[in-house]
């Protein structure tokens, strides 16, 4: 009945949003008094996991496969998890996470819940606490069904260390089953991600045009943080669709969030909100980002910023 | 008829392409959010509903393929008759025939188990959902509804063209995009990207007055079970005032995040 955890890697590194996964299914696997067990794919060597209390590591090579692929990862996944006589799936909020857990839990005939903050708030029944309404709301939910995919909300548990027994198996890779193949994959130039980054800088309006791009993408070089952008900037083509963050774009969840000359309207502060420090720089006083942010400065970004990345390139002895 | 020998018969007979797009009404995104209830209901009270963005942008998809190569769009919700008005803006956005499944949404695994009991009795080449909603955030009906019909599921599409008989796909990561290529059908979780916010389609007043003659059939909801229940709603707690730095002090703001947020 052990709890398994799904491991997503990029490079041979396990992600750090997967270590939060591995440290929170160790936490519900010391509350069911059973043991947890981590599914990697194509990773050579998965021994770190023992770190974060996972007891085995299954690791399923892939035949040379290098892209992510549902259909077979969830198929993988599903017959792992029957074959320890599992009830717990956990994955990550990441993008491949977030496709994979409808996938993964209609295949292990069990419930899913995305957007899950914080550990079970009983077991059986099965009662979550999630986010809902872009995070202007919570609610807790109860399955019906003694399985259940869990999708952990990213940054909303932490990383723990403790050890695990850190057995290494493996497990055949599930044949797939629909026809829908990955021609190619385009990195973008951005070094840091916003879903992987735990300093997000955005930018809005309120910077004048693409060319002043350089305030932001400065301020994050130093803070080695991802970019990002309200949604007129990317609808304007300023920047790359990529970057637009709220209700209708990236979700953020970091731990510092710095927007420069963005207002705070609704539909943006909705995505952004769950970030645990929030900083503004704007020159309106009366912009509502104020009213949602942690710190503020009432200011020109124009002046502001440049002085802001000076000061941070001594202190970063960059 | 199989969907290969429907493909053959989609070829030689040069039929149009078939399309299902699934519609969820959410509440306007500058909806105040407040529970009802004994915070066990969302309280609808002034809102204003709207069809969920991401729907709408696979919606005007659809509508291209319609308006370039004939493909027939049908749109479909799972939702008591309040739900009518978005039915009726989907058809003067162009939809040829909506169906809403007479049913109060319980979780998206009920949704997504209507939704595949009616997408069996047809075949359809493209089914589109929205890649999340965003009243609930579940994220999770494309893949529920691909997975019970047997079909591939594409989240987070936003890019999607036809290349004679397959499609070439396009999926935005963390990090970077995903090109692919698939056959027919498929189901893919819509959002911006595939068609951009300057292209959504504001209904005129011909399409308006069509969209009254356009059929709208109501279907009784398959009798089965959710998979979740939600017990109660709360929101967050209030946040403390903004603390202000004055913008002369940048060390100021640097040691707060530094020594009191520890973020830095
Ligand atoms: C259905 C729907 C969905 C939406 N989804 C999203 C979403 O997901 N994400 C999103 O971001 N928006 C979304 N919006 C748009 C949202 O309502 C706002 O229009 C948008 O967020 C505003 O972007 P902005 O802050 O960059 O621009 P503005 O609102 O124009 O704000 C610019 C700010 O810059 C400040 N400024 C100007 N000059 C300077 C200077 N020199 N120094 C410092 N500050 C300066 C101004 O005071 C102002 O506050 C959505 C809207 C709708 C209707």
């Amino acid at each position: 009945m052990s709890v398994i955890v799904y491991i997503e890697t990029q490079d041979q590194e396990i992600k750090k949003s997967s270590l939060e996964v591995a440290s929170y299914g160790r936490a519900i696997a010391d509350a069911q008094e059973t043991s947890l067990v981590a599914v990697t794919f194509g990773l050579e060597n998965g021994s770190a996991l023992k770190q974060y209390g996972v007891d085995t590591i299954i690791n399923v090579p892939t035949e040379g496969e290098q892209y992510f692929n549902a259909d077979r990862y969830s198929s993988t996944l599903a017959k792992i998890a029957d074959n320890e006589g599992a009830k717990l799936l956990i994955i990550s909020s990441s993008a491949n996470g977030r496709y994979l857990g409808p996938i993964v839990a209609t295949k292990f005939q069990s419930t899913y819940f995305s957007n899950v903050i914080g550990l079970p708030l009983s077991y059986d029944p099965l009662t979550v606490k999630r986010s809902c309404f872009t995070n202007k709301a919570f609610n807790q939910s109860t399955s019906q069904k003694a399985r259940v995919v869990i999708s952990l909300s990213s940054n909303s548990f932490g990383i723990i260390e403790k050890d695990g027994k850190g057995d290494l198996k493996t497990a055949e890779y599930a044949a797939s089953t629909c026809d829908l193949r990955v021609e190619s994959v385009e990195k973008s130039s951005n070094k840091v991600s916003i879903a992987d980054a735990e300093i997000v800088i955005s930018g809005g309006r309120g910077l004048k045009g693409p060319e002043n791009w350089h305030l932001i993408e400065d301020l994050a070089t130093v803070l080695g943080a991802a970019t990002a952008c309200s949604k007129p900037v990317s609808d304007m083509g300023w920047r790359p669709h990529s970057e637009h963050v709220g209700q209708t774009g990236k979700p953020v969840a970091s731990n510092l969030y710095i927007a420069i000359g963005v207002s705070g309207a609704i539909q943006h502060l909705a995505g952004i909100n769950s970030s645990k420090v929030k900083v503004v720089i704007n020159n309106d006083p009366e912009a509502p980002f104020f009213k949602a942010a942690d710190y503020g400065i009432v200011g020109d970004a124009f002046e502001v910023v440049p002085e802001l990345i000076s000061k941070l390139k001594v202190l970063k002895g960059a | 008829m199989t969907h290969r020998h429907f493909f053959i018969n989609f070829v030689q007979n040069n039929l149009f392409m078939k399309i299902l797009v699934c519609i969820s009404t959410v509440p306007d995104t500058t909806s105040k959010i407040n529970f009802v209830n004994q915070n066990q209901a969302f309280d609808t009270q002034g809102v204003t509903f709207i069809i969920n963005p991401n729907d709408e942008f696979g919606l005007t998809r659809a509508i291209w393929f319609q308006q370039k190569e004939g493909a027939d769009v049908t749109v479909v919700t799972v939702g008591d008759s309040s739900c009518e008005p978005i039915l009726r803006k989907c058809l003067a956005i162009g939809a040829d025939r909506a169906i809403r499944i007479d049913a109060t949404p319980m979780d998206g695994f009920y949704v997504a188990s209507q939704l595949s009991e009616l997408a069996k009795k047809e075949t359809y080449d493209l089914i589109i959902t929205g890649r999340e909603s965003i009243d609930y955030n579940g994220g999770m009906v494309g893949g529920i509804l691909a997975t019970f019909l047997g079909l591939p599921y594409l989240a987070n599409c936003n890019g999607l063209e036809k290349d004679g008989t397959t499609f070439n796909l396009e999926r935005e990561m963390d990090g970077g995009k995903e090109l692919l290529k698939a056959s027919f059908p498929i189901v893919i979780g819509a959002q911006k990207g595939l068609v951009e916010e300057k292209d959504l389609i504001i209904p005129n007043m011909r399409g308006i007055m069509q969209a009254r003659q356009k059929p709208l059939e109501v279907v009784p909801a398959v009798n089965l079970e959710a998979g979740s229940s939600i017990e109660s709603f709360e929101k967050p707690p209030a946040k403390g005032p903004v603390k202000l730095i004055d913008s002369s002090n940048i060390d100021g703001l640097i040691d707060l995040l530094q020594n009191e947020a520890k973020v830095l």
